[in-house]
């Protein structure tokens, strides 16, 4: 194969999407901790969102596709717990994404926590509402919390911020 | 159980299997509400909080079959008492997290009596999430500070997903305990019986000793003030009575087990144990 540069692994690696929620790429995610080349051998380092995301494996498997069918001969799936994963490496871009996708995006930083009882404020990703209520802090999937639009009447899904 | 001679990687096999194993039997403790929660919602909830001890379960496992391959072949041979296990060690096979989850039996699993308890009702099951989520979270802030760099990994990782278990059951803790007249009711006989299984969580076994001694463990003594004002806390806001002093169950961490492990594992076990291997 080619010489190839990190640059254009990334570059194709922004074609692999989430199966859970498509309209993200495992970029816009911040999954991607690293991409180690070595001639025509490639080890990329992700890091699971949630630990028990069933999304993890086919993810792997979607990037471990992606760069074979671009002739690597090797293609190494590094799994890395810490630092751990956090909404603050999902890419601005990808949260716009999110929100066109029907689902609000992630509404603050990770590290200031919420009381008991407390919910964020998160407006309606269809109307702009933010007269909302918190259903159940969690939703379909491990990311992602369900609220109500009060304005609207539409349920929706947050991004929960992690 | 045999009796091995001890040494540092046993003692952090021990250590892994304790932790994997409360997480792996709660998680399938709480997954027998998949389908039967109250509400839609909290059904959703409680069956995530499923996925996430089940996730942490596999990195404990992870760890775990890593450190056992890496023992001398004497040390493996009779660790595991299963002879299904014992086979496979024999053959010279390497084993994995399926393996620990899978193959063992009963009293090979060193999990808390407190997670095999069976549901009940929600107060019970409730309760049961409360008592450990407390636990967990303060474990979890702790474990990060391990010498050994995979659990303190971990540690870091789960504890994020401890945070949201905690404010969870806290509130249906509260909910219920401040609720109607039935709802009180049920959380005090909930919170009275469960509440003889909470001194296990803080006894220390030769590996959370050993562990403890290498810089590598938590002091489970240094938490539990923090685990009883938390739950003083939150039981006061339910207006819920903690209950006196009493005498506490033991012997999950040491592999003795109340009659209900038996019947998880028959459930959970069944299909890897007639159909070996299988997928789907």
């Amino acid at each position: 194969m080619q010489q190839v540069t990190k640059e254009q692994v990334y570059e194709w690696l922004s074609a692999v999407t989430d199966p859970e929620v498509p309209v993200l790429t495992v970029l816009d995610l911040g999954i991607v901790r690293n991409v180690a080349l070595n001639g025509d051998e490639v080890t990329v380092t992700i890091t699971p969102t949630y630990s028990g995301c069933p999304a993890m494996d086919v993810i792997g498997m979607s990037i471990r596709m992606a760069l074979l069918s671009r002739g690597f001969k090797k293609v190494t799936i590094e799994m890395q717990l810490s630092p751990a994963w956090t909404t603050d490496w999902m890419s601005e871009e990808g949260k716009q994404k999110l929100k066109e996708y029907g689902i609000a995006p992630p509404v603050r930083t990770s590290s200031s926590g919420l009381g008991l009882f407390e919910d964020d404020v998160v407006a309606c990703p269809r109307c702009g509402s933010e007269d909302t209520e918190l259903v159940s802090r969690f939703g379909p999937t491990s990311c992602k919390s369900l609220y109500k639009c009060n304005n609207c009447k539409e349920p929706f899904e947050h991004f929960k911020c992690h | 159980m045999t009796n091995q001679p001890i040494n540092k990687s046993t003692n952090q096999l021990i250590y892994a299997l304790q932790l994997a194993d409360n997480a792996l039997i709660l998680g399938h403790r709480i997954s027998e509400w998949c389908g039967h929660g109250p509400v839609l919602e909290q059904d959703i909830a409680i069956t995530n909080t499923a996925l996430d001890h089940l996730g942490q379960a596999r990195s404990f496992y992870q760890f775990a079959a890593n450190v056992f391959n890496a023992l001398p072949a004497d040390q493996k041979a009779n660790f595991f008492s299963s002879p299904v296990l014992q086979n496979k060690i024999a053959a010279g096979e390497n084993i994995d997290e399926d393996d620990l989850a899978y193959l063992r039996d009963g009293w090979d699993f060193r999990n808390v009596l407190l997670v095999e308890q069976p549901n009940k009702d929600w107060a019970f099951t409730v309760i049961r999430s409360f008592f450990y989520d407390a636990y967990n979270f303060y474990f979890y802030t702790e474990l990060q500070k391990s010498k050994v760099a995979e659990l303190a990994a971990i540690a870091e990782k789960s504890l994020k997903e401890v945070t949201y278990h905690l404010r969870w059951s806290s509130e249906w803790v509260i909910r219920l305990g401040d609720g109607t007249d039935e709802s009180h009711e049920r959380m005090q006989e909930a919170v009275n019986e469960r509440w003889a299984y909470t001194g296990e969580l803080f006894q220390m076994s030769e590996a959370d000793k050993a562990m403890l001694a290498e810089g590598m463990g938590v002091d489970l003594n240094g938490i539990k003030p923090l685990w009883e004002q938390r739950v003083a806390e939150v039981l006061q806001e339910a207006t819920i009575t903690m209950p006196a002093n009493t005498w506490m169950q033991e012997g999950g961490k040491e592999g003795r087990h109340s009659e209900h492990l038996g019947y998880i594992l028959a459930e959970l076990q069944f299909m890897q144990r007639a159909y070996p291997n299988m997928e789907w």
